[in-house]
């Protein structure tokens, strides 16, 4: 049973904004199939009495008041962009050419 | 760009039936960030209001806002949801600037409320339910700067600029149940319910929930389906709808559009269209290429939300009267029609005629300078009546002049032109335009004195028995006192003087 196919991967490599070539698309795809297959195995032990889990932890409710903390100053909060501009993020045309 | 065929709205329901879905997006009113503790005011300087955390770099964690949560609980309850007891945060994820994480935070299929209704009261008193499917808690996104297209738009532009101050502040997204039955009436169901959403949002404090400033938000979902059929035809969604008489357009336009579409044997297209305020009109925005898919997992940075029933229930405790309940309690309390109601709400002028009351005006005298001269005022210098410069103390302040006979009503229309004007409050503007109403006997006794000298032949007539004449002589002295003097008395005194009963 194959856990995820090669058009499955071509399709998440294109909503991640990933190129792939076709022999990345072979190549992960056997790989993805393996990982996939082994988180499966889990599956298996899983009975009907052990609910999916999506934490670790047994906490619920970590909440914190509603209290202004200090911000980055503009200047902080720009100092890893790329590229600036009236203060603000500079980023590349969004919607290309129709 | 092709061109619409529109069908007249008559005859698109006489052909079809409407299906609404409306989604609306309300931006809390907290202090903070949904999930970090950078402050949300408006109008900061770009960038002033970020953190590692609202900017996704990494290694930052979120933490819900209690507030937010609260929030949340209270619209869910007050739209007759039920209240998750345990529901989880989710990933959407998509590629576009305005979130700097790649993802929102939002929440999929573990709603913090579910399953509710809302009654909305339209003009002529009737009571239609829309049923709530839904409403979760999210995070708004910056806000996006077009350049070097046409008038900022994001088609031609070369490069976008982003704000980020916006991103990450709450949002609940509340989003109803397929409304049918509407029939015609539909573009004004869909304005009464985000009107009747709004009125509730701020009764509940949770919100100011002003659309022009971007704090409530509305999509309108629209399909037809031929009469008699229990199928819903393919739908559109029409973003950013964000006014309610946009709300109203958008619905009836689009109904037009479906229906020449149908007309004319074509199929609707499954997309989302842009509104346009200028003319009312929608066009195509982005077809769903693929079927939209944003990969949602729950978020494993914040752990689940597990709301305590007697925490909800002390909420439920706490929620005040339904804006819908207190209307027409105070309707039936002020002895006015649905109409005069109407009139009321539609200017906006609730709130402060229930304030100027609260200060000591009576209900009539209140409604009276609200919707009268205060409106007119208002409407001259194209603000809204919260925008005047006359508080509802002062208002109410004028109607207590009024009522002691200090200020005549020409007199109290002089008051609040000085007030709005900013020379100080009634009492002030009264003493400094000198605007009392003479009420010294003596100096009105000699006016009424002056009139009948100078008015003879009139005076003879009234004399004669002809008291209706008396008015020519009352708007004499009037004259003579600047306006300033109580009529009913001075015709009492003119009567008087003329040995005729009034």
């Amino acid at each position: 049973m194959p856990g995820i196919t090669r058009e499955e991967v071509a399709h998440l490599a294109k909503l991640a904004r990933l190129e792939l070539k076709d022999e990345e698309l072979d190549h992960f795809a056997g790989q993805l199939d393996d990982i996939i297959g082994a988180v499966a195995a889990v599956s298996d032990v899983a009975t009907e009495d052990v609910p999916p889990t999506s934490h670790p932890l047994p906490l619920t409710n970590v909440m914190r008041p509603d209290e202004v903390r200090p911000s980055l100053t503009p200047e902080q909060a720009l100092s890893g962009a790329p590229a600036q501009e009236q203060q603000r993020f500079k980023v590349p045309q969004i919607l290309g050419e129709e | 760009m092709t061109v619409i065929d529109l069908v007249s709205y008559e005859d698109a329901l006489a052909s079809y039936d409407p299906v609404m879905g409306l989604e609306v997006h309300v931006e809390l009113g907290t202090q903070t960030k949904m999930f970090c503790g950078c402050a949300t005011v408006p109008g900061a300087p770009a960038n002033a209001q970020t953190c590692p955390t609202c900017l996704g770099l990494p290694g930052s964690l979120p933490v819900v806002n209690a507030t937010a949560v609260e929030s949340a609980v209270k619209i869910g309850l007050a739209l007759n949801c039920s209240i998750a007891d345990w529901c989880r945060f989710a990933r959407k994820n998509y590629f576009y600037p305005d979130m700097p994480k790649n993802f929102q935070t939002s929440q999929y299929d573990e709603p913090i409320a579910f399953d509710g209704y809302l009654d909305v009261q339209l003009e002529d008193g009737e009571v239609f339910r829309v049923g709530i499917e839904r409403a979760h808690m999210e995070e708004d996104t910056g806000k996006s700067t077009h350049i070097g297209g046409a008038t900022g738009r994001i088609h031609g532009a070369s490069h976008s600029l982003l704000d980020y101050n916006r991103a990450g502040i709450p949002l609940i997204e509340i989003v109803t149940k397929p409304i049918t039955g509407a029939g015609d009436r539909a573009p004004e169901i869909a304005r009464a319910y985000v009107a009747e959403l709004r009125e509730l949002i701020r009764a509940l404090g949770v919100s100011e929930a002003r659309m022009e400033m971007g704090q409530m938000r509305c999509d309108v979902n629209l399909s037809l389906m031929p009469k008699g059929s229990q199928t819903f035809g393919t739908r559109s969604e029409t973003k950013n709808v964000n006014s309610l008489r946009s709300v109203e357009r958008a619905v009836r336009f689009e109904v037009q559009r479906h229906a020449g579409v149908l007309d004319g044997g074509g199929v609707i297209v499954q997309e989302t269209r842009h509104f346009h305020e200028d003319d009312g009109s929608t066009t195509s925005g982005r077809v769903k290429e693929e079927a939209e898919d944003y990969r949602y997992f729950p978020e494993p940075d914040l752990v689940p939300v597990a709301p305590a029933r007697a925490w909800v229930e002390e909420l439920r405790a706490t929620l005040p009267e339904l804006p819908r309940l207190r209307r027409n309690r105070l309707r039936e309390e002020w002895g006015i029609s649905e109409h005069e109601m109407q009139s009321v709400l539609n200017a906006g002028a609730l709130d402060l005629i229930i304030a100027t009351i609260d200060a000591g005006a009576p209900a009539d005298q209140a409604r009276k300078w609200w919707m009268g001269e205060l409106a007119r005022r208002a409407n001259e210098t194209g603000t809204e009546l919260t925008g005047l410069t006359i508080t509802p103390e002062q208002v109410a302040r004028v109607c207590a002049l009024v009522a002691e006979g200090s200020l005549n009503d020409k007199l109290a229309r002089q008051t609040i032109e000085g007030v709005l004007a900013g020379e100080g409050g009634p009492d002030e503007v009264v003493e400094k335009r000198g605007l009392k109403v003479v009420s010294d006997e003596g100096a009105l006794g000699t006016a009424v004195d002056e009139a009948i000298a100078g008015n003879a032949a009139i005076a003879d007539k009234i004399r004669g028995g002809k008291v209706a004449a008396a008015g020519a002589l009352v708007g004499a002295v009037m004259k003579a006192t600047r306006g300033q003097a109580d009529a009913a008395r001075v015709r009492e005194l003119i009567l008087e003087r003329l040995g005729v009963q009034g």
